[in-house]
């Protein structure tokens, strides 16, 4: 009898069950774009502490012209949160759905590396070099091996001398300033990675051995506590 | 390729989760419909009833199982006893001799090797209206019969199917059937108020007589006679029920390697019955078995290799990430926060929320076939999760094996997995 009677249900019941399955997927699409948003949040957050602290070292710079150079300058903080913000972007580009919040977060982070390396450049013409820059080109329109490569490098570098400052540019973002960069610096997508130290540049992927080699003031310009850490290769 | 993949994905858990709604609105549907009974029940009519035990090299397990049978609350008179020992080439016939002045009791010898043969030696022989089997490695609970001839009520149910559960689990990967076992008490049920069941079980699913004047005797059916009968039946419009509280115990393989054999062959017998019967599939004529119980075991065994493959895609990823990160800076095995905790880098993609859902939804149904054969009792909970885990790593490896098979044409054989069993055993 049981059976007799939902045969008769049989394909109400098929609809139904679609439209409930349907509705748990747009539950399951809904909770994800839900955490995607809280994500965009955080990193606008990021984003804007970043900007307010690159304004608020620029004014500290102008506005001290006579500014001690032992002085804190408020730029010890601007490497590490640069970083935190480019993790963010980079995790968001493989993850999200829809990368186009990403990539204009991507454009506007640009233009806040540019600031801060140009801020840099001017401590350092000042106060003599204290805070190395590295720039470092890298792309994301084809699958480049050695940019992930150069990518650890740098990350491991930068944890092992802190005073260094490594801004990352994506070759493909499409920012003015950032094409400016590459005409100065004479970047070419046809040489990814690249590195510009010292206003030297080398290309294709080099080693942390390598870098040292390359540019052995590095080690000589960074201040002598932080050169105790052990070296990345015995 | 990682779109394709994900496409496959989302199709595959979309089918998974459908067919997860669809039992649990059935659930709501008949829950009131499910019985289970704790206390001894009188019938009106005791019918009379003969059980066939085909056995091969079970010396050791045959008592018990006779045994059980005798123990059945239900009248001698009307309940015959018919061993068949198929060939066995250890004590099995010497044990047997035991039985031989037990009038409820006849012995046969059946040289011919097959299960599907001892159990036609058995349906030589009966006399009864009904006729059930069971495996000589399980064990009945004393009411099971009583209970499951009430379904016979209905004159249109043509067999009933029992509960198997695993008999006193000793080590994790019993437990783990356990719950297994649970959460197909569940989709049984589930599937018996569908017109669905595509197995009546070798442990004591009984039939009407007529089931086999109707559609013939068992066939060889890839060491798989239990589900090609139903599917015979199914194609032939008889009705199985499942009975939730009768109680079959059986003997639960202990290990990994006994699991993995027992297991490639269920699969290997499914795929090829089911590719035998293809006939069945997506005709409405046919009902559930056709539109739902065997596309959706196809999509059982497609869905679990290919997320096999997934996971190993995934696992590629993370581990290449890794090897360049070697190949830049050398090893590090702690290098800073590695156990550091961010909300951002928490997986949020669509697929993690659907996957989460799908194994609620699994959980639910194991949990509400728990219910249901067992009642309201507390359990040990622990069984589920390993169950999960084991069942996620090894449940891969024999379907692609049986898939394998099945695409080979290379047979699994009960008597060869009975074989392995004993000497594992000794």
């Amino acid at each position: 009898m049981e059976i007799e009677n939902n045969k008769k249900n049989d394909w109400m019941k098929y609809v139904v069950v679609l439209v409930i399955t349907l509705g748990l997927f747009a539950v399951a699409g809904g909770l994800s774009n839900f955490f995607t948003n809280k994500k965009v949040e955080t990193m606008q957050e990021v984003q804007n502490k970043l900007a307010t602290d690159i304004l608020s070292s620029e004014t500290q710079f102008s506005l001290l012209s006579e500014l001690s150079c032992g002085q804190d300058d408020g730029s010890e903080n601007l490497s590490g949160e640069l970083s935190d913000m480019a993790s963010k972007i980079d995790y968001s580009e493989n993850n999200f759905k829809d990368n186009s919040v990403a990539t204009e977060l991507k454009r506007y982070y640009t233009i806040l590396e540019i600031k801060d390396f140009i801020l840099t450049k001017k401590i350092n013409q000042r106060c003599g070099n204290k805070r190395v820059p590295i720039l470092y080109f890298y792309t994301t329109a084809e699958n480049c091996t050695e940019c992930t490569k150069q990518g650890f490098v740098l990350t491991e570098l930068r944890k092992k001398y802190p005073d260094l400052k490594v801004y990352s540019f994506d070759y493909s973002t499409d920012v003015s300033a950032l094409t400016a960069l590459l005409k100065i610096y004479k970047i070419s997508d046809k040489e990814l990675p690249a590195l510009v130290i010292d206003e030297n540049k080398a290309t294709g992927f080099k080693s942390v051995e390598d870098i040292k080699k390359l540019y052995p003031n590095i080690i000589k310009l960074l201040p002598k506590d932080t050169t105790k850490i052990i070296p990345v290769k015995k | 390729m990682a779109l394709f993949l994900n496409i496959i994905f989302y199709i595959l858990t979309f089918l998974a989760i459908y067919v997860q709604v669809f039992f649990l609105v059935t659930f709501f549907e008949n829950r009131k419909k499910i019985v289970i009974r704790t206390k001894d029940i009188e019938l009106e009519h005791y019918p009379s009833v003969t059980i066939i035990v085909p056995c091969y090299n079970e010396e050791n397990t045959v008592g018990n199982t006779i045994n059980s049978l005798s123990a059945l609350n239900y009248p001698k008179d009307k309940l015959n006893i018919i061993v068949v020992d198929n060939a066995s080439k250890d004590g099995t016939w010497d044990v047997l001799q035991n039985y031989t002045d037990n009038p409820q009791i006849k012995i046969f010898q059946e040289i011919k090797v097959g299960k599907h043969n001892a159990l036609n030696k058995g349906l030589e022989n009966i006399t009864t209206d009904f006729v059930g089997c069971l495996d000589a490695d399980s064990t009945v609970h004393p009411e099971a019969l009583k209970r499951i001839m009430t379904y016979f009520s209905n004159p249109k149910t043509m067999a009933v199917a029992p509960s198997i559960v695993v008999n006193n689990p000793k080590n994790l990967i019993q437990y783990a059937q356990r719950a297994e076992y649970d959460m197909a008490h569940y989709n049984k049920k589930m599937l018996a108020f569908l017109g669905g069941i595509h197995v009546t079980p070798g442990p004591f699913s009984i039939f009407r007589k007529e089931v086999f004047e109707q559609i013939g005797i068992y066939k060889k059916a890839h060491h798989t006679e239990d589900q090609e009968i139903a599917l015979r039946m199914q194609k032939n419009g008889l009705q199985i029920d499942h009975a939730p509280d009768a109680y079959v115990y059986t003997n639960s393989p202990s290990s990994v390697p006994k699991l993995y054999r027992q297991r490639v062959r269920w699969i290997y017998g499914f795929i090829r019955n089911a590719l035998d019967y293809r006939e069945l599939f997506f005709k409405p004529k046919y009902g559930s078995i056709g539109i739902f119980t065997l596309p959706s075991g196809f999509i059982s065994v497609i869905g679990t290799i290919f997320l096999l493959f997934f996971s190993f895609v995934q696992l590629y990823t993370v581990i290449a990430r890794k090897i360049l990160q070697t190949q830049a800076v050398g090893f590090h095995i702690i290098n800073g926060k590695v156990f550091s905790f961010d909300f951002f880098t928490l997986d949020s993609r669509t697929f993690v929320f659907v996957s989460i859902m799908l194994y609620i939804l699994v959980i639910i149904g194991l949990l509400n076939g728990r219910r249901m054969i067992h009642g309201r009792k507390k359990y040990i909970w622990w069984d589920i999760p390993v169950f999960i885990i084991i069942y996620m790593f090894i449940a891969p490896i024999w379907l692609l094996k049986a898939v394998w098979n099945a695409v080979t044409s290379k047979e699994a054989s009960w008597a060869k997995e009975r074989d392995y069993l004993i000497k594992s055993n000794n």
